[in-house]
């Protein structure tokens, strides 16, 4: 579809240049494109990964926006609630819980604490994981070999269980230490990803031209190398997303996690584990629904980024 | 050649004394360059000859200090402007590359960063060394698009390595060699990977510049038809070792020592339609098992007594010319020369 207008103005430009003004104004209209402007073109034809960006975007203001917009307060519990809690109307959207909060409250403020620690702890273990891979690929030697050893211990060590004890006892059920070691439990995957990356970029025959030309080996390393190798650590970066949202719910739900008063799907969801037998469905599904929904479009973004970043395909 | 330690004199630009460059691997230790000597005067163009595994472009890396684990450079001195290179440390040597002396990569569709703009990567080096803004490196940029002549200079700027062809990215390569003004310009094989018409445009391209720019160069390259046409002197590298130097017509009309006499010998346009080519017999002997004496003896057809058990040196013939080959020293120098008729060995023409 974008072919018609990105093939004729290199067809003219066979005219070659200075053929006078006119052959010159065209030359100007053809643009040229970076790495990420061809990326977010191809990105935007990825169906499901654009159907992902809207989902993701929405809890996104959800979280940001949702709790000053809704009316009712998730951990407020009012003096006269229904035993076993309302199912949904149009007063509760998503219906109430045994001691009358408002689920849909829950779901709004939720999806702050949650995306906060999927994107925060995105970061950290991006930050960690490219110093981390970065140093051990371009300066090899020893050197590598103790970081890669260090991150081998990582993932040799049970990460669930380390988790649960990590949040119980450093936690304390707060949200800044949960975010840390979500963020610190994840890294190693990272810089494995951009060790390697760097392993092969490092011997490329621009980064050898770099140094002739007197690029510090700093530089190279973050201005030469890192953005050839930053696709694959991006698409990484969102799996780890979604996954420690996951975690955080997982935690939560065992109770390791954060503190009643804190809302969080997690959170949500383990008050309702009581109860699921009774028929109280709502109180479990909708905040089981905004943890899958928000998973799957980090998943389907993830999918969108992996085509879109990578270089070889040409769409 | 000076004593050791003691700097070359002024008119001298870069000289490389009793260089040393090793490479540690599983097998052994491979001398990929063993004991190269030679100078660059200023403004001067010397081309560096060889086949594959002589060590051409690893003397050039050498000089620049760009040898890596697990090579090493392990003896020698190499002056340039007054300082011993190879006593400097890394930060001075950053200072030096892409400033004082640059270097134009073989492969042009490789030796460009594909995420960054021609622009960007031109005005890098002058931004590092020049300290100039990014205005100033940017206009600079586009200064020295025009320069080695790349039409509409202010579009092609902004343009990315990948809309470009190879030739004109060899003469990105070449734009950001020179934007910094450099002595000494360190061309390793620059016109390998284009195709003949190119190759003849990037060569006149550097030519030009070079001479206007006054900068000194070292041509490497295994086409003694790019040698001929480019530079005033050239070094024939075997092995590791320089085996022939002097002025470039004389060497080549001239040769003195076998190995060159078989280079030229096997160019096919100089053998007549129908007759069998001529090739230097054997191959290029095995790194771990160098011979004892000479390195070209056993493929050398004049090959006599000394030769098996004795390196010769380099030694000066006269002339600005120097060859390492025994038969040289000998009263009745027999060396047959079959390029051009009527001349006498090592003597003027």
């Amino acid at each position: 579809m974008a072919l018609p207008d990105m093939q004729s103005p290199s067809a003219l430009q066979l005219g070659g240049p200075g053929d006078g003004a006119g052959t010159e104004d065209v030359e100007v209209a053809l643009e040229s494109l970076s790495q990420w402007q061809l990326a977010w073109r191809r990105f935007k034809l990825h169906r499901l990964a654009a159907v992902g960006l809207c989902i993701f975007g929405f809890m996104v203001l959800m979280a940001i926006f949702g709790p000053i917009l809704d009316p009712y307060d998730p951990i407020f519990i009012p003096n006269a609630h229904v035993p076993g809690g309302d199912p949904p109307s149009l007063a509760h959207l998503f219906g109430t819980d045994d001691v009358g909060r408002d689920v849909f409250a829950m779901v709004v403020n939720g999806a702050r604490i949650s995306v906060t620690i999927g994107v925060f702890s995105m970061l950290i273990a991006g930050i960690v994981g490219v110093l981390v891979g970065a140093v051990a690929g371009y300066v090899g030697g020893l050197v590598d070999n103790v970081l890669m050893r260090i991150v081998d211990v990582f993932f040799a060590i049970p990460f669930l269980f380390v988790i649960l004890v990590a949040s119980r006892f450093f936690g304390q059920g707060q949200l800044i230490p949960l975010i840390l070691i979500f963020g610190l439990l994840s890294w190693p995957l990272i810089s494995r990803l951009v060790r390697a990356m760097f392993l092969s970029l490092r011997e490329a025959d621009f980064v050898e031209a770099a140094r002739a030309v007197g690029v510090s080996d700093f530089r190279i390393t973050f201005r030469h190398i890192l953005p050839s190798a930053l696709g694959p650590v991006i698409v990484a970066m969102t799996l780890i997303m979604a996954s420690n949202i996951v975690l955080e719910a997982f935690v939560s739900f065992l109770g390791f996690g954060l503190t009643e008063d804190q809302t969080s799907w997690g959170n949500a969801l383990s008050n309702a584990q009581t109860v699921l037998s009774q028929g109280n469905w709502w109180w479990a599904f909708f905040p089981g629904m905004a943890i899958a929904l928000t998973v799957l479009a980090i998943n389907f973004i993830g999918d969108g980024l992996r085509d879109a970043l990578d270089p070889r395909s040409r769409l | 050649m000076s004593e050791p330690g003691v700097p070359p004199p002024e008119d001298v630009l870069l000289e490389v004394r009793g260089l040393r460059t090793e490479f540690r691997v599983l097998d052994g230790i491979v001398p990929a360059v063993d004991g190269v000597d030679f100078s660059l005067r200023r403004g001067e163009t010397l081309g560096l000859v060889g086949e594959s595994g002589s060590g051409k472009s690893v003397t050039s890396l050498s000089i620049m200090r760009l040898i890596e684990r697990p090579g090493a450079i392990v003896g020698g001195e190499i002056w340039f402007e007054g300082r011993d290179l190879l006593k400097l440390s890394e930060g001075d040597m950053e200072d030096i590359r892409g400033n004082e002396i640059t270097m134009i990569f073989q492969e042009p569709m490789t030796s460009l960063n594909p995420v960054f703009t021609v622009g960007e990567q031109i005005a890098e080096s002058v931004r590092l060394h020049r300290h100039a803004s990014k205005k100033d490196a940017w206009d600079r940029a586009i200064e020295m698009l025009k320069l080695v002549g790349i039409p509409s200079p202010e579009r092609r700027v902004k343009q990315y390595p990948h809309e470009m062809s190879g030739g004109m990215r060899q003469r990105v390569v070449i734009a950001m060699a020179l934007a910094c003004d450099p002595k000494l310009i360190i061309a390793d094989e620059p016109t390998t990977a284009l195709d003949v018409t190119i190759q003849a445009q990037i060569l006149e391209l550097m030519k030009r510049i070079q001479a206007e720019s006054g900068a000194a160069m070292l041509l490497i390259t295994h086409d003694l038809a790019v040698v001929a046409e480019t530079v005033q002197r050239i070094a024939v590298m075997y092995a590791g070792k320089i085996v022939e130097s002097g002025a470039v017509e004389e060497t080549l009309l001239h040769p003195q020592h076998p190995y060159t006499e078989g280079l030229l010998t096997s160019i096919p346009s100089r053998v007549a339609r129908g007759q069998r080519l001529n090739v230097i017999k054997g191959t290029v002997p095995n790194p771990f098992r160098l011979p004892k004496g000479c390195k070209f003896e056993p493929r050398c057809p004049y090959s006599f007594e000394p030769c098996k058990d004795n390196d010769p040196p380099l030694e000066s013939i006269g002339n600005d010319r120097k060859v390492r080959c025994w038969l040289h020293g000998l009263p009745e120098h027999a060396l047959p020369v079959t390029v051009a008729a009527g001349t006498t060995p090592g003597g003027a023409s």
